[in-house]
């Protein structure tokens, strides 16, 4: 591991203060960054310690949910509040890792891991997102895991946050700041898909902190759920996961439909074409079967991993039937 | 660097670099806890801190800086084994005993993560503030500790005994 400097921040101004300099990153839990540094992967000269910045859980008069960047995965799924008004987060957050890691791992942290494969792990295999313009070893490779959705040539690697694809069906906003001030950045446009620089996982730019994310309240009796379907029972990346919320009318048409999907693109996939075409419809299999068919038709997958269309379209009609009140 | 290990302050004098795991194995010579995978799969080197478990392989020593650690050798007393580690004797909850530190510290954590109403990815309704300790609960919650052995019907036997009150 190469060798770095540590501070432990106090606030957010100091943290930035103290990332100023080439190589620096900020420190969460350390459940991504620690293992890819002891791998040779991440080579971080300056880690500042943000974990003891805000770690808040509270939901405002107007229903929406904050969340501090340092607030632990366990406590959030956890919490009361976040159980009772947001089940959704708290499920995806529970489908994830193990607890140990959860007990490590913060909400900055979560969203800021690495968009991987284990290409990128592998330091004897070629990988554009660890050294640039290296070339891919994974498109050609075993890709069973691999991305269908937004990838390019260059890389084909998903992000393997569920807390990240419930963030993303809840309409989450990033609170950032930075060298240049504080903005807010829509969770599904905070991580990128790979085009010609996969190195960039996030549009955060250099020195740029997340502070918080906030969540907008959910109408109220709209009913949601998260399904992710793994190689085993517990403790292992989602081949695929549905995160979904579903209100229905008077007349059993879809009111308002929130549908996002993990492991099957380099970020959580808002599946807004598939949620268009079911707005006013009633939600039968033949229905939903069309719309989500039209979300996969851009789906390009690659040698092994093709099984990961069906298996989306499958685990989506199973979850929006769920929601519908039909036996799942 | 200062912490508080198993009830005892300690101080060290390590690089930066330092892992949690190596500082309680390499430098404090506390070799009760594993070194399975380095990496965060296996749960062989699980401990506590504050109570609260954590994998020491991804964690930074000096992250921890303070803290009140925990490990395996810090769960007997004077008087004798933890009840959880004279459950796992009675129920055969070990064969090779690599991960079995690791099992050990997950498992007590758990149990008051438990008992604190903390919800598991199988807790039917999230609402339930008294999460009852089912087979399907107990393994969701150890899903972290691999055993290689395939001791797990043991693990799971023993840790229900302990929480059963059972008499070793």
């Amino acid at each position: 591991m190469r060798a770095f400097t540590y501070t432990r921040a106090t606030d957010p101004q100091a943290a930035i203060r103290d990332s100023a300099i080439a190589g620096a990153r900020y420190l969460g839990g350390g459940t991504n960054l620690v293992d890819l540094m002891r791998e040779g992967v991440e080579r971080p000269e300056a880690l500042v310690d943000v974990t003891e910045l805000s770690s808040e859980i509270s939901r405002s008069a107007d229903g929406t949910l904050r969340l501090g960047a340092a607030a632990k995965n366990t406590a959030v799924a956890a919490n009361h509040t976040v159980r009772q008004h947001f089940p959704l987060l708290s499920r995806a957050i529970l489908a994830g890792a193990s607890a140990q890691i959860r007990n490590m791992a913060t909400v900055g942290g979560n969203l800021l891991q690495r968009t991987r494969c284990t290409y990128f792990y592998d330091l004897a295999a070629r990988c554009n997102k660890r050294t640039p313009g290296a070339g891919c070893d994974a498109v050609q490779g075993f890709s069973r895991l691999h991305a269908i959705l937004g990838a390019s040539p260059a890389c084909v690697a998903t992000h393997p946050s569920d807390m990240c694809v419930a963030l993303a069906a809840l309409d989450a906003v990033v609170h950032c700041s930075g060298p240049d001030g504080a903005r807010e950045i829509p969770l599904v446009a905070f991580h990128r898909l790979p085009g010609e620089t996969p190195q960039q996982d996030t549009v955060l730019a250099a020195g740029e902190l997340i502070t918080a994310v906030t969540v907008p309240a959910l109408p109220e009796g709209m009913r949601s759920s998260y399904r992710k379907v793994r190689d085993r029972a517990s403790y292992a990346f989602a081949l695929v996961s549905v995160a979904a919320a579903l209100q229905l009318d008077e007349q059993g048409r879809v009111a308002d439909l929130r549908l996002a999907w993990g492991g099957v693109a380099h970020k959580p996939w808002r599946a807004s074409r598939a949620e268009a075409a079911l707005l006013g419809q009633h939600p039968t299999a033949q229905v939903v079967g069309q719309a989500v068919d039209l979300e996969l038709a851009q789906a390009r997958p690659l040698r092994d991993n093709a099984f990961k269309i069906e298996l989306t379209r499958r685990t989506t009609a199973a979850v929006l039937a769920e929601l519908a009140g039909a036996p799942a | 660097m200062h912490f508080i290990i198993n009830g005892a302050p300690v101080s060290a004098e390590v690089d930066l670099r330092t892992s949690l795991l190596d500082l309680l194995r390499e430098h404090l010579r506390l070799t009760g806890t594993k070194k399975g995978c380095d990496q965060g799969a296996c749960g062989a080197c699980t401990v506590l801190v504050d109570g609260v478990r954590i994998n020491s392989c991804l964690a930074l020593a000096v992250q921890y800086q303070g803290r009140s650690i925990t490990t395996v050798e810090g769960l007997a007393d004077a008087a004798g084994l933890h009840p959880l580690q004279q459950a796992f004797i009675a129920h055969d909850g070990f064969q090779c005993g690599y991960c079995t530190p690791g099992q050990l510290c997950s498992a007590v954590a758990m149990k008051d993560e438990l008992a604190r109403g903390i919800p598991s990815h199988v807790t039917a309704d999230l609402a339930d503030a008294h999460i009852a300790a089912t087979h399907d609960e107990l393994r969701e919650r150890m899903s972290g500790n691999l055993c290689r052995c395939g001791a797990y019907n043991g693990i799971v036997d023993a840790i229900r005994a302990s929480m059963e009150g059972e008499p070793a």
